[in-house]
């Protein structure tokens, strides 16, 4: 019983550690203090700012936009590669694995930097088309899409596609009706994935991104070397923000997980 | 002839994609660090980088801060993936939901709110830039070794425990023979993905307005010096520390698969 | 022999109580096993008989009870302490560990010299003949050289009782009959106890000197396996342990039972009038010409099953199944004779089913929200009811909260349906047994009672259902 007691009092407290400077933040979110640790008045400037600021607000479209778009390519990419990988002779699938997990092992600098040298360097692409950044991105999230749907390739009963031929399928439509909604969770835990990996990621962006334009981290980073307190504690807000969307995402994802058990656990009674 | 479809050719347009962003890359890495500024071959990039006091102090630098931080994060993770992994508690699922929903929030901005709290406590963050870098890479990175850690311990077999506390061994005993050495795997694997970020991700130090400088940011200077060459060289060698650390977490991962076998 | 050398283990009225979801997984359990003893705990999955193993072993306390090794509480004493070792399910070998490092485990860990460990584990692995297998890993060894493997990591701590948890589930069928031969030998070479769990009735015959029989977290029978086998105790212990016809029938007469339309001569001595259920075994019914019979039937199936036919005769609503050497004609009329010791009388136990309801203020009887119609002024004598008011026979208004009515039922009068909202209670179907004309279920409602009811329909396991209970059918009584 003691020892119970210990285990919740250590989880809770690495708990408080790891959420009290975020929820810190957020309560001085709403006040109009510009520091930490002094006590002044509730205020919604900061959420004014940030959704007035057009410079704030196209950080956080394009970000988003930047996020959607090469999420979208990673998926399409990771997805059918990994279908084509599955079924390709050994040899092939495991060198391709292979060179897969090298932008997931690899220090997100490394990729960036050596993406900018072959891009804008070697080939002498323009970074302010945004294709070195969107490759940039896709590169860094497809492998993970891929490494999601994998497993679930591996799950499914082989004999389902050789039964859908069997009845008369095409292998296209095959594919489509009866494999695709097997893998359908990997591709979406993938692409989930894939969007926060894009908003997450600081060194790509910054070696690939035309010089005009700024995602969530960069613009973050190049803030807090500034002395804009106005733009600081606008981004106070941006953070609580996210903070409570991540949240709400969490629990939602929680509720269903749930509700998947209780619903399988319900078939098995019936 | 008409073309016959098949399932593998799905694979070609990844294939193409992974030789032409992924590979070539690292070619062209390769080249660069083996030439100059004019295009010729020389090994003086790596001459310099070994023999440069600057680069070889920061290298070092590197290693003890990435050790340092995997050492914290492994004595916090360790505890909370064993007690979570171990406990009966209904919200289980729930906790370490609450533990690995960080991950989804940009790291800058959980630096920032970081960095706001120290400075309370510390008024000017310049003094401690070792302590510094450490609370916020352990800060941000900490997600990254629970998980594996979690992982692992729940799939750790509880009649191995007690066949071992039934030939005698003592709660400390049966941790120290049986469930520390079956769950490296877990360790190896959240090692993997605390240490490497640990030695590169400079922005962390940067936001905490830190001078020091990691391996990472050695690339940085560089290419913001337009020096492709040196800044190369560094990515490889980089590299070459992920070869090391992949070929050994391989070796350890599949010891730990061909015992993963015996238990089904 | 295992008398004059006392009991190794004693369990004391052991019960064991789960408290995060209130599940009773062993109720009242005691057991006096003797010094060498083979004893086995038989029944089926979730009967309670891997928590008794468990509780022995150390890995589980006990809610209440006291568990004795040579007469010394040792309730208490954890898993480690206890020299007693245990071989499990699934082996759970060390797959970090090789061969050797797995069976020394236990020999490092008391200190011993290196040469003597050598020496012991070199002996163990000779006696389960896998000598020179040391520097093995766990995962290059088939399933019956790990089950090999797992005894003699137990055995080379020389514990003075070994437990064994459904040791050979996992091995094929050729395996497992070798591995039960060799572990019947390894008990007489060893002379120490052996206590073994399997829910494989034959494993538990050929093995065992003792076997206890667990249904429910309860004992139903504890004997040798002759014992279990020709007397069993119960419908339960009968319809377990072999394959058996159970019937339904009433003693007629000094040792004359009447079952299945027909009356027969027994050897059990009950009284006339008491109501039984008799065993039947299938190769215990002689099959004859139809007029030398006792009982008449037409033959509905024969299937060969290799040294014998299996026939299923009807006769009447009754069913019956014969093991024979000889074949039969589906569709003949043949008679059946029984041998007086082939017939095995259980005295029957009274399953009514009785509940507590209350009054509502409509004068009509309350269970958990469902209302059942009844006439008070029958149940209560000399009641009457005015103006929607009940008033006893002195003319007194009946104060309807302090009185509580008893219902009882009949199990076949209980009605079962799988449309839930169709009855008075739900549960769950947790055992069924056939008894020649119709089947007996348990049903465990919501509320964890166990009901015993009759339908002639077969239902699977686990099914859920609801219980309908006619009100005509029910009985009604005043709690006092």
């Amino acid at each position: 019983m003691k020892k119970r007691f210990g285990s919740q009092i250590f989880i809770s407290l690495i708990l408080l550690i790891m959420y009290a400077p975020i929820l810190i933040l957020a309560v001085y979110s709403f006040t109009d203090s510009t520091n930490i640790g002094a006590i002044r008045n509730f205020s919604l400037d900061n959420y004014v700012t940030l959704f007035t600021t057009p410079e704030l607000a196209d950080m956080i479209g394009g970000s988003l936009l930047l996020a959607l778009g090469s999420s979208v390519l990673a998926t399409i990419f990771g997805t059918v590669g990994a279908i084509g990988f599955f079924y390709s002779k050994k040899r092939t699938q495991s060198v391709f694995s292979a060179i897969n997990q090298i932008p997931v092992v690899n220090a997100d600098v490394v990729t960036g930097f050596s993406i900018c040298i072959l891009l804008v360097i070697v080939f002498g692409m323009s970074k302010d088309t945004y294709l070195p950044l969107i490759i940039g991105h896709t590169v860094l999230s497809a492998p993970f899409v891929y490494l999601s749907v994998i497993p679930k390739l591996k799950q499914m009963d082989p004999s389902l596609y050789e039964a859908a031929l069997d009845l008369g399928a095409k292998p296209g439509y095959a594919l489509w009706k009866v494999v695709l909604p097997q893998i359908a969770s990997g591709i979406v835990s993938g692409f989930a994935l894939a969007v926060t990996l894009s908003l997450d990621d600081y060194f790509i962006a910054t070696y690939t991104k035309p010089a005009t334009f700024d995602t969530i981290s960069t613009y973050v980073v190049n803030a807090t070397k500034g002395s804009q307190t106005e733009i600081k504690t606008a981004l106070w807000a941006l953070s609580t923000i996210i903070f409570v969307l991540v949240l709400l995402f969490a629990i939602i994802m929680n509720l269903l997980s749930n509700r998947e058990v209780k619903e399988e656990a319900g078939e098995r009674l019936a | 002839m008409k073309m016959v479809f098949s399932r593998k050719q799905l694979g070609i347009p990844y294939a193409l994609f992974l030789i032409l962003f992924v590979v070539a890359p690292l070619f062209v890495i390769i080249y660069y660090a083996f030439t100059n500024g004019s295009g010729q071959f020389t090994i003086s990039n790596l001459t310099d980088f070994f023999t440069n006091p600057n680069t070889l102090g920061t290298l070092c630098y590197s290693f003890v801060l990435a050790f340092t931080t995997t050492c914290v994060c492994l004595l916090i993770a360790y505890p909370v993936a064993y007690i979570l992994a171990r406990s009966e508690w209904k919200a289980k699922s729930i906790i370490l939901m609450i533990f690995i929903t960080p991950m989804w929030i940009n790291f800058t901005l959980r630096i920032t709110a970081l960095k706001e709290i120290l400075t309370l406590f510390e008024k000017n963050l310049a003094y401690f830039p070792f302590l510094n870098s450490v609370i916020g890479m352990s800060y941000d990175f900490l997600p990254f070794m629970i998980l594996p850690l979690y992982t692992t311990l729940t799939k750790l077999d509880q009649s191995l425990i007690e066949a071992s506390c039934d030939l005698g061994a003592g709660p400390v005993q049966s941790f120290l023979r049986v469930t520390l050495p079956l769950s490296t795997p877990g360790i190896i694997s959240g090692v993997s993905m605390v240490f490497l970020p640990a030695m590169t991700n400079y922005v962390v130090l940067d936001m905490l307005y830190n001078s020091t400088y990691i391996m990472g940011s050695l690339i940085g200077s560089y290419f913001s010096a337009y020096d492709w060459n040196n800044g190369s060289m560094i990515a490889l060698v980089l590299l070459a520390i992920i070869c090391i650390f992949t070929f050994f977490g391989n070796n350890a991962d599949e010891d730990s698969q061909a015992r993963g076998g015996a238990m089904l | 022999m295992a008398e004059r050398l006392g009991n190794i283990i004693e369990l004391k009225h052991i019960t064991k109580t789960y408290t995060d979801n209130g599940f009773t997984a062993v109720s009242d359990f005691n057991l006096e096993v003797g010094r060498g003893e083979f004893v086995t705990f038989l029944g089926p999955s979730g009967c309670g008989k891997t928590t008794t193993l468990r509780m022995i072993a150390g890995f589980e306390m006990p809610t209440e009870g006291e568990i004795l090794l040579n007469g010394q509480d040792i309730t208490k004493i954890p898993a480690n302490k206890r020299p007693i070792n245990t071989v499990f399910q699934r082996y759970a070998l060390f797959p970090h560990m090789n061969i050797y490092d797995n069976i020394a485990f236990g020999l490092k860990l008391k200190k011993l010299p290196k040469d003597e460990i050598r020496r012991k584990v070199n002996h163990v692995l000779d006696m389960v003949d896998l000598e020179g297998f040391e520097n093995r890993r766990v995962a290059t060894l088939s399933g019956g050289q790990q089950q090999r493997i797992a005894i003699a990591r137990a055995l080379v701590n020389e514990p003075e009782i070994l437990l064994l948890d459904e040791p050979l589930g996992a091995l094929d069928l050729k395996m497992r009959k070798e591995m039960q031969l060799e572990l019947k030998n390894m008990h007489q070479q060893l002379g120490i106890t052996f206590i073994y769990v399997t829910h494989d009735q034959e494993e538990a015959l050929v093995m065992s000197d003792k076997i206890v029989v667990m249904s429910e977290g309860r004992t139903q029978q504890i004997g040798t396996p002759e014992d279990i086998y020709n007397e069993p105790k119960n419908a339960f212990v009968a319809d377990f342990i072999g394959e058996s016809n159970i019937f339904k029938g009433i003693m007629t007469g000094d040792k004359k039972v009447r079952f299945c339309g027909g009356e027969f001569e027994c050897v059990d001595d009950v009284p006339e009038g008491t109501l039984i259920d008799a065993v039947v075994r299938p190769e215990d019914v002689i099959l004859t010409p139809p007029e030398q019979g006792v009982v008449e039937g037409v033959v509905t199936s024969v299937i060969f099953k290799g040294i014998h036919y299996e026939i299923t005769v009807e006769s009447g609503k009754y069913e019956m199944v014969i093991q024979s050497t000889k074949a039969a004609v589906v569709g003949d009329k043949v008679g059946m004779q029984l041998e007086t010791d082939g017939i095995h009388i259980m005295i029957a136990e009274d399953h009514t089913t009785c509940f507590e309801t209350t009054i509502n203020s409509e004068l009509n009887l309350d269970f958990n929200d469902e209302t059942i119609r009844c006439d008070l002024t029958k149940v209560i004598p000399g009641s009457v009811i005015k103006d929607g008011e009940l008033f006893d026979d002195d003319g007194e208004k009946i104060d309807l909260d302090k009185i509580r009515i008893m219902v009882s039922i009949q199990p076949e009068d209980i009605q079962m349906s799988d449309d839930l909202e169709a009855g008075l209670v739900t549960g769950k179907i947790i055992n069924l047994i056939y008894k020649g004309d119709h089947y007996s279920y348990v049903v465990r409602t919501e509320h964890g009672h166990d009901l015993i009811v009759d339908d002639e329909y077969l239902w699977n396991m686990h099914d859920q259902v609801s219980l309908i209970m006619p009100e005509d059918k029910m009985k009604f009584a005043l709690k006092k």
